[in-house]
């Protein structure tokens, strides 16, 4: 790859830690790695949890501080979901590279150990045929390769492969550590948040990292270098609040073709419906003068409509049908259709 | 040359109906730096507008001179090779296509494509930029192993190679791709910017409009630029100068709808389904999306229902277009949703009426 400019560099790569110990706030894996670079002895391992925490970030610091810039071509091998990794690959790529043999001794102060590292990014969209193959390739060549995986859910990745891994959980960032590195990334570039502005952006990115600095970053070019809270609402494509409560307020009014232009009016608009859905849960979880059974009601359609998304059903459908659902719900007219036979 | 297109802004100072985001991309580009865009609207908002205005802005006018190419990729997928063609408009700054054309081997179009234009990375001179843009259409139809291909690859490769998405909702674009661009949000124009933009579109052509005439057109449209733009063309071809009182012809696919929705209305037996059947495949054979029939269909029985029912029929609406998009042929799921209607009203007919 050619060199990277500076200032075209998106900020995520360019304040990505390159140090273990630079790693925000998973202390129990950075303290186990620090371990593991003072003695070149590491299990495989398996890094999980939600987007943004630094689970590529820490495998990445982890091998450039064990070999070097120099051996690191030859040591580590990246494979991640934008390369084929079928079960072709896992039979041939990976095997003949976990195959060979290396040396140990340490290097322009790198510890060097006599393994190889093989990373493989977002695991889980591995196929269960893939991961199969990989469980005795694993074991065969223990002694002169370690496996990283990483990946969101560990619930995708196959037990037999799981068992023979270390695991770690990445947890989502807490606001405080969150406001430390945005504030760290706003001193460096010369930018001007306010405390308003700091916590919406905790708040909107919810524990992911990366989002965060990227709609910092987004902020920052379109509206210059004082950036408000209203300026990042607008990047992060989060709907504002009132449209959400006007949508909830028509269903509440009983009036079939109010809420039907509310929502007519919220497609017009492009807000995301996956997004509207999640806000919506939020205003009908906290609303007080509903009961239980009612939000259970509610509750229970938002999921139905959000599978229903998922495999790419029409978003304007689906949108009526909650507002429809959540009218029936608001205004207790019965559960059942009535003319349904 | 149709007016949509004689009068598509050319620059991001003449672009009328997205002000404000058009002067925040300019002023996102005059610095060196451009993040990976994301534009999600409604159709006819604009959104390709503003991409080809950007990239003007990007590269001067450059980016305008486009060909056309029929490429092939020759793509090594372990055993065997695939050869894949796909239309691409490309300038020297920009490349666009419609990777969801490729269908279910969208992924390997997404992979080769990028890779190879960081190959080619023009050279940083002065007052150039040194990375290529590429342009997306349609990424909330690209596979979802698809879009898992794009996440590592725009990180990869983003020093050399920009992209800009399009899509209509993102909610269908995944989480770890939109988390990796600047989402542009383009609402559809309100019917005051439409009527707007027609008077506009009247003054250059030296046409009278009369009053409330634009307004009616615009009302019609839905809120899509490009259509209230084509139906005031198709009323100029029809009769000039405008009369106060000219209808604005509806789209006959839409006249068509309203056609069948009266149909089912009258008669509920399975003799009409029958005939239904035959305007429903006549609408699908001219490439008539299923889904756009279906919401249509909704919007014109709800006009005529009374609100205890709209409910219902708009749950089952919902319901048969989930299972459409599961399953492979729609007419069974138009058909099976108008037969649900045709017993829900007979219902409703013999509890009202007995």
């Amino acid at each position: 790859m050619a060199p990277v400019l500076q200032d075209s560099q998106p900020w995520v790569e360019k304040y990505r830690p390159k140090q273990v110990k630079d790693v925000a706030h998973q202390d129990e894996v950075v303290r186990v790695l620090t371990n593991t670079l003072e003695t070149a002895n590491c299990p495989h391992m398996l890094f999980y949890g939600p987007p943004g925490t630094g689970k590529t970030t820490t495998a990445l610091a982890i091998a450039h501080q064990l070999f070097g810039p120099e051996l690191y071509k030859s040591r580590v091998l990246e494979l991640n979901a934008s390369d084929d990794r079928g079960i072709n690959v896992v039979r041939t790529k990976i095997k003949n590279f976990a195959a060979v043999a290396v040396g140990s001794g340490r290097q322009g102060g790198y510890p060097c150990p006599p393994y190889k590292i093989i990373i493989l990014d977002e695991a889980d969209s591995m196929t269960e045929d893939a991961q199969n193959a990989l469980r005795r390739t694993m074991e065969t060549y223990s002694k002169v390769t370690r496996f990283f995986f990483i990946c969101n859910y560990i619930s995708r990745i196959i037990e037999p492969l799981a068992s023979r891994c270390a695991k770690f959980r990445f947890k989502p960032l807490t606001e405080g550590i969150m406001s430390t590195r945005i504030l760290h990334i706003c001193k460096e570039e010369g930018l001007n948040l306010d405390s308003e502005a700091l916590s919406t952006l905790s708040s909107i990115s919810q524990g992911d990292l990366r989002r965060a600095i990227t709609y910092l970053q987004g902020a920052a070019r379109l509206f210059g270098s004082s950036i408000s809270s209203k300026d990042l609402i607008s990047v992060s494509g989060v709907i504002p609040q009132e449209v959400v409560r006007a949508l909830f307020a028509a269903c509440r009014s009983g009036n079939f073709d109010s809420a039907n232009k509310e929502v007519n009016n919220v497609i017009a608009e492009g807000y995301p419906v996956s997004q509207m859905l999640s806000q919506l849960f939020d205003v009908v979880v906290e609303a007080d003068d509903t009961s239980d059974e009612q939000k259970a009601r509610i509750c229970k359609k938002l999921a139905e409509v959000d599978k229903c998304l998922v495999d790419g059903a029409d978003e304007y459908l689906q949108l009526l049908d909650v507002a429809s659902n959540t009218m029936r719900a608001l205004c207790n007219m019965p559960e059942e259709f009535s003319f349904e036979n | 040359m149709l007016w949509v297109d004689k009068y598509r802004p050319k620059t991001l100072d003449k672009i009328i109906v997205h002000e404000d985001v058009a002067q925040n991309l300019k002023k996102l580009v005059t610095e060196q730096d451009c993040p990976h865009l994301l534009f999600y609207g409604p159709s006819g908002s604009g959104k390709k507008t503003l991409i080809m205005a950007l990239l003007r802005q990007m590269f001067g006018p450059g980016a305008e001179k486009v060909k056309v190419e029929n490429k092939t990729w020759k793509v090594d997928a372990g055993t065997r090779t695939i050869d894949l063609e796909l239309t691409t408009l490309s300038s020297t700054h920009h490349v666009e296509l419609n990777p969801s054309d490729a269908g279910f081997q969208d992924r390997y179009i997404v992979q080769e494509i990028i890779k190879e234009m960081a190959k080619n990375r023009p050279i940083d001179t002065k007052g150039k930029k040194g990375f290529k843009v590429l342009v997306l259409n349609e990424v909330d139809k690209l596979s979802r192993e698809a879009q898992h291909s794009l996440r590592r690859t725009m990180e990869k490769y983003s020093a050399s190679c920009r992209l800009i998405l399009c899509c209509n909702s993102s909610s269908k674009v995944t989480e770890a791709v939109r988390s990796r661009c600047l989402n542009v949000r383009i609402n559809a124009p309100t019917e005051g910017q439409i009527v707007k933009v027609l008077e506009f579109v009247g003054k250059k052509e030296g046409l009278q409009l009369p009053s409330g005439f634009a307004a009616r057109i615009a009302e019609k449209s839905n809120r899509s630029l490009r259509r209230a733009i084509l139906s005031l063309e198709t009323c100029r071809v029809q009769q000039y100068p405008f009369s106060n009182n000219q209808a604005i012809p509806p789209m006959d696919w839409e006249e068509y709808i309203f056609e069948i929705a009266s149909d089912i209305m009258k008669e509920q037996s399975p003799k009409r389904l029958f005939q239904v059947r035959g305007k429903v495949y006549e609408l699908l054979i001219n490439c008539i999306p299923p889904e756009i029939i279906l919401k249509r269909l909704l919007f014109e029985l709800l006009k005529k229902l009374d609100a205890e029912l709209k409910h219902e029929v708009c749950h089952w609406a919902a319901y048969y277009e989930h299972r459409m998009r599961l399953g492979q042929k729609a007419i069974f799921h138009i058909e099976a949703f108008v037969a649900k209607f045709m017993s829900i009203y007979k219902g409703f007919l013999i509890a009202t009426f007995g």
